[in-house]
């Protein structure tokens, strides 16, 4: 069943040099339970999209427009430009976040108790004491020792990785219908991160939540997600189940961060794979595809390489559910 | 403890420098036209000058501890402890000038510090939260004012109209009149150094706190504190106004130690009998016992300000809480 469903999200910063379109024209479905990564380098606009469902961009310097509807307990929203007061019910309540830095998303002055209170506060007429109970219990959810006595630690208490549970607790406190976690691992090691993204997929298993997994990182959506969206300048390129777009990356930009993967059987000599060139500057899109003056493959396209630089492609069903967006046609890469 | 041997150093340090000025204290003792070397030689071995200036430094800390006294028989001068010595020119033991003064500075600077904190934290929040609308253009005015005005001026022209023109206070006798006394007369001599004083600070702070209010507000916790669904209201006043007014405490506490060393100039244009008054006249007739005794005091408040500020700093951030 969908939770979520984006419709045509623009999101845009008008600057001094001109209008810089950070999100042009996304679409896509959460459905609940599922986990969605959504794939990306810095500036592809991953984080502006879900910054803008949380509606936590500044208001007075972004333009948004399109839809995000949400079917919420209390039925269905549309989270695009809600006033800021319906937006404070929806964020914590509805939606919650986990964020890339543990280290400094913590308010360093107050005790994590106080925090993750404060977080169950916001949203419930209880006592102070009834949150605290629930506090403990989700800080034991997320496998934190001595929880009672944790409350009364101050973050920098804490291991990253214990932070990264506190945050996860605090974000849990009022049984969200949506989790979107931003890098929640990026800050952290190898092995706090697949501790961190096991705990993910045991909380979401047992609290039917949906999430929304942002990275740059392919590796880590390997066992985390069931769909990914891969976004390039601001838009959707791909769009598939996960053993899907590792089986068969349909767009060049997918397989090229694909063979951009570090893996343990590589040659000593061997070079790792880089993507040649720079992602675009958003201020001055060109009017073809974005990726084209960076994709080898697009000699392979009928017209040529002039087809890819002047018209941009549509986001085609090419598979059963796996969304592409490419003038190459054919089935395999 | 490391505070008692920093101001042990520093009463030190100041001791030998004044010590080794090429002027003789014991001459000046004597008034202008004195010729007499006897009254000269009799007055150094009174005050002490004779000897060498480590004794002398010897006797002075002790003279902290046990009091003092020069010369015997009907000439005997008794300074109490805690003597700071005596000055011949005043005729006074310095303790008790300072003790005079005191109060006065402690007046002026701690009004000062109350307005000044109270028209730029709340200037300074204001202009951050309204950041780039009337406000916040409001105060960039005010702080260019209030920065580029020397309080000499400020407290002149304050003079001149409050006093002078519109009548609206009377004119400041150069004395005193304790709270206890009489409060609305000590509040009619205090309001305008006191606003002489805010308003420059009151600029310096209001740019410090809108700056550091902008700051914390970019911070991640701030972002997990909305992304939690707090109203602004809570998010400003709980969690950005506590991690940026932290280092106001530091700032305030400085200023502050700074002030009570003597507001010179401020104390000069009202003729308030405070400390910055006291050092003055005592630079100006080379008094050097005041001198020395003002200088370590001003010394000795930086020193007690800064271990006050750290322990108010345990209070505020956890971070330096010594488990």
């Amino acid at each position: 069943m969908t939770l979520l469903q984006v419709e045509d999200l623009h999101v845009s910063f008008p600057t001094i040099d001109g209008l810089v379109k950070a999100v042009d024209g996304v679409s896509f479905e959460v459905n609940r339970g599922e986990t969605l990564a959504i794939v990306g380098e810095s500036g592809s606009g991953k984080t502006v999209t879900n910054l803008a469902l949380m509606n936590l961009l500044p208001q007075r310097a972004s333009r948004i427009t399109g839809h995000a509807f949400l079917n919420s307990r209390q039925g269905e929203i549309d989270l695009v430009n809600l006033p800021e007061t319906q937006a404070q019910q929806v964020r914590g309540l509805n939606i919650a976040m986990i964020f890339q830095d543990p280290m400094s998303a913590l308010h360093p002055y107050f005790t994590i108790g106080d925090q993750i209170v404060e977080a169950h506060q916001a949203h419930n007429a209880v006592s102070k004491e009834e949150s605290r109970q629930r506090a403990i219990e989700l800080l034991e959810l997320v496998g934190i020792s001595e929880a009672k006595a944790r409350l009364n630690s101050y973050p920098h208490q804490f291991s990253g990785g214990m932070r990264q549970r506190v945050l996860i607790a605090m974000a849990l406190m009022n049984d969200p219908e949506l989790l979107i976690a931003d890098e929640p691992t990026t800050a952290l090691d190898v092995t706090v991160q697949a501790q961190i993204l096991r705990l993910l997929r045991e909380l979401q298993k047992e609290l039917h939540m949906a999430i929304i997994l942002i990275t740059h990182d392919l590796g880590v959506v390997a066992g985390a997600a069931d769909r990914v969206n891969v976004m390039y300048a601001g838009k959707i390129v791909e769009s598939a189940d996960v053993n899907e777009i590792y089986a068969r990356p349909l767009a060049p930009y997918t397989h090229e961060l694909l063979a951009s993967i570090p893996r343990p059987d590589i040659q000593k000599e061997e070079r790792l794979h880089a993507i040649g060139g720079q992602p675009p500057s958003l201020l001055k899109l060109p009017p073809g595809c974005a990726f084209a003056p960076r994709c080898d493959f697009s000699s392979r396209v009928a017209g040529g390489k002039q087809v890819c630089l002047s018209t941009m492609p549509d986001l085609t069903e090419r598979r059963n559910n796996h969304w592409v967006r490419c003038h190459l046609t054919g089935d395999t890469l | 403890m490391i505070a008692l041997a920093i101001l042990l150093a520093v009463s030190f340090a100041v001791y030998v420098i004044f010590s080794f000025l090429p002027f003789d204290p014991a001459a000046l003792t004597c008034g202008k036209n004195c010729n007499n070397p006897a009254i000269i030689e009799a007055n150094r071995v009174r005050l002490g000058y004779d000897k060498p200036f480590w004794e002398q430094y010897l006797i002075f800390i002790s003279g902290l501890f046990l009091g003092r006294t020069y010369g015997e028989g009907a000439a005997l001068i008794v300074c109490p402890a805690p003597s700071l010595g005596y000055s011949f020119q005043e005729h006074a033991c310095v303790t008790s000038s300072i003790a005079e003064a005191l109060p006065v500075t402690i007046s002026l600077a701690v009004g000062a510090l109350v307005c000044w904190l109270l028209l730029g934290v709340s200037l300074g929040i204001l202009a951050a939260r309204f950041r780039g609308r009337i406000a916040d253009v409001g105060s960039t005015f005010f702080v260019l004012i209030g920065t580029s005005l020397p309080t000499f001026l400020t407290g002149l022209l304050l003079l001149v109209f409050v006093v002078i023109k519109w009548r609206l206070l009377p004119y400041p006798s150069g004395s005193y009149t304790p709270l206890t006394e009489n409060p609305l007369e000590w509040l009619n001599t205090m309001i305008l150094p006191w606003i002489t004083l805010a308003f420059a600070y009151a600029a310096l702070y209001t740019r410090f706190v809108r700056n550091a209010v902008l700051e914390t507000l970019s911070e991640d916790f701030i972002r997990t504190a909305r992304g939690k669904g707090l109203s602004e209201k809570v998010i400003l006043r709980k969690h950005t106004l506590r991690a940026a007014l932290a280092p106001l405490v530091t700032m305030a506490g400085l200023d502050f130690a700074g002030l009570l060393g003597g507001a010179i100039l401020t104390e000069a244009v009202f003729n308030l009998p405070g400390l910055g008054r006291l050092s003055l006249g005592a630079v100006r007739d080379f008094d050097l016992p005041i001198i020395v005794a003002t200088t370590i005091l001003a010394a000795a408040i930086v020193v007690l300000m800064n271990l006050i500020v750290d322990i108010i700093y345990a209070f505020i951030d956890p971070r330096v809480r010594v488990r």
